[in-house]
């Protein structure tokens, strides 16, 4: 799998609800959610996003409420992949799930700029900063993820295989 | 001989049907309880359907409680709560809680006798690790785990490493399990136990009530920890006596048990705590905060919403009145408590103070309803989080504080301690 986009650069503990707020939720819908992805941290991010653009931030990623409807907004804003310092356990969880590709690599983060262009190869786990040159290699995904990732989340890739194991 | 075990190792063994299991380990486990409320079952029964089976795994062993926007606040949340009412009414799911009956979930499951000691409960709300209170391992996830949990009664965990955090000695006047809690998030950060479950430990906690112990091990999460948990004792099994619907498990921590780092605290040296905006981590002694001046207050929630959270405020404001630049809000977290507190005498109290008492919700403690705030106003709240927007606008702030030092500060428009009103 591999991602290319302008990479958003955010700061440590960026929690759930500052990228989907409590207001928002009396929906699941989730093209409706996106419209207010990140919205009490930074008000013009949906305006700006592209599709396949990469949120970069640092320590604690998504802590805070086990909302799914925050991995959920911000892959329907068109991210692809998420990289950052740490994350926040229920996130990690819940962006795998939902099938929103993340990474861990600190250094990578340290050297990503707000408005780089950026490159992930997640099968190598290269992550590229294409405006200054810098590359970073951090933890590729190991298959059954990609696999859930791929399929677009927990309970399709899980579907993918019954029926493949039904076959 | 297996290795020595925490609580937590020894509980998620038992339901992975393994002998020993170690920090960092993948194991799948039975569950005892899987939980929703009305934010995210929607999400988990739409996952559920896609699942491709017919009925749950156990109707009587899901939870669904209608309790963050509910009574309903429009027209879109009551569509949410219909698609939990509809999947709970086909699937006959035994512990759905109408409006009515329904409570804030983590004070209501535990009073209902649905939790118990020893149990593994995934709930979709991170202030799922509450139960740890009891002696069981319970942890937040998110909707798709729920879903699977619910069509499975299993799910995968990763074992976490344990930090113990042992509180010895004497709380000093109105310090309290909140300022507890405060005082460790303070000290570790909001992420100081990230992955990890947190055990406390001490003469200090094993004092405390019930209400006391889901207090701390609530908040676990505002330390990015798996879960918290405390050792079943005499006072918890006076609480599950007659309450707890199904045979429990005691299990204790074996000397030797691995512990990733131990922390001594003294009860002595914890002030009455305050979180200043915008991370429970941000915290103060409530004496230096002083000049923070509020226009509201709530007392309720998950974290400080039960009887004894109740007994404390009403002590700390008999006799004065609510500030008038102050809204005071009163949210008993179940229908129980809502009762108890008018056969005590402590709606009067609330009342004669010029509070507004609500039926249980969790409401204004995730920004929902009943109290949101406008631009730039400020609250002080018995709640769990003070991130951006969390309680209304995005230029609002929310301090995070005890019962006690909420009742104090309703009567004197600016934070302070039950001793500045004299």
């Amino acid at each position: 799998m591999k991602f290319s986009g302008t990479a958003h650069r955010y700061g440590r503990d960026v929690d759930t609800d500052v990228i989907i707020p409590a207001r928002y939720l009396n929906t699941s819908d989730p093209d409706e959610l996106a419209l207010h992805c990140m919205e009490d941290l930074d008000a013009g991010f949906v305006g700006k996003v592209s599709a396949g653009d990469i949120l970069v931030a640092e320590e604690n990623f998504g802590c805070g409420s086990s909302r799914e409807h925050a991995p959920i907004a911000i892959k329907h804003a068109g991210v692809s992949v998420v990289i950052a310092k740490s994350f926040a356990r229920i996130f990690y969880r819940n962006a795998i799930n939902t099938g929103l590709p993340i990474m861990e690599a600190p250094d990578a983060v340290d050297g990503i700029g707000d408005g780089d262009e950026v490159t992930v190869d997640a099968d190598t786990g290269t992550i590229t900063n294409v405006t200054t040159g810098a590359s970073w290699q951090a933890q590729p995904f190991p298959p059954f993820i990609r696999d859930i990732i791929e399929g677009g989340g927990l309970v399709e890739a899980a579907r993918a295989r019954l029926g493949a194991n039904a076959g | 001989m297996p290795r020595p075990m925490t609580i937590t190792e020894k509980i998620l063994a038992a339901h992975a049907g393994l002998p020993e299991v170690e920090p960092g380990q993948l194991i799948e486990c039975d569950l005892d309880l899987v939980l929703a409320n009305d934010v995210t079952a929607p999400i988990a029964i739409r996952e559920f359907a896609k699942i491709g089976v017919e009925r749950v795994w156990d109707a009587t062993k899901i939870a669904l409680v209608p309790d963050h926007y509910t009574p309903n606040k429009d027209i879109k949340s009551a569509e949410q709560a219909k698609i939990m009412r509809d999947f709970a009414r086909a699937q006959a799911i035994t512990h759905y809680y109408e409006i009515g009956c329904m409570g804030v979930e983590h004070a209501l499951l535990p009073e209902q006798g649905v939790v118990g000691a020893g149990d593994v409960i995934i709930g979709a709300d991170s202030h799922t690790c509450t139960y740890g209170a009891l002696g069981a391992f319970a942890t937040g996830v998110g909707s798709t785990d729920a879903a699977v949990g619910m069509a499975t009664g299993r799910a995968w965990f990763k074992v976490p490493a344990s930090l113990k955090f042992n509180v010895t000695g004497t709380l000093g006047p109105w310090v309290s399990a909140k300022d507890i809690i405060l005082h460790i998030i303070g000290m570790i950060g909001v992420d100081g136990a990230l992955y990890q479950s947190m055990e406390f430990t001490g003469d200090t906690i094993t004092g405390l009530d019930m209400d006391g112990r889901m207090t701390i091990c609530n908040m676990a999460i505002e330390a990015g920890g798996k879960s918290g948990i405390i050792a079943v004792d005499d006072v918890t099994r006076t609480y599950m006596q007659g309450r707890t619907e199904r045979p429990w498990t005691e299990y204790v921590s074996d000397e030797g048990a691995v512990y990733e780092r131990v922390y001594e605290i003294d009860a002595a040296t914890i002030p009455a705590t305050v979180s200043f905006p915008h991370l429970p981590s941000n915290t103060r002694p409530v004496a230096e905060a002083r000049d923070v001046k509020v226009d509201q207050v709530v007392i309720g929630s998950c974290t400080n919403g039960r009887l004894e959270d109740m007994r404390v405020a009403a002590k700390v404001i008999e006799g004065f009145r609510v500030h008038p630049d102050v809204r005071l809000i009163v949210i008993p977290a179940t229908q129980q408590v809502y009762r108890d507190m008018m056969h005590e005498g402590l709606t009067d109290i609330f009342l004669d103070a010029g509070a507004a008492v609500s039926t249980p919700t969790c409401g204004p403690c995730l920004g929902g309803h009943m109290g949101i705030l406008a631009a730039g106003e400020r609250a002080l709240a018995t709640t769990n989080r003070n991130f951006v927007g969390r309680m209304g606008d995005p230029t609002s702030e929310v301090y995070l504080a005890s019962p006690a030092v909420a009742a104090a500060t309703a009567v004197l428009g600016h934070i302070g301690l039950p001793a500045d009103l004299g």
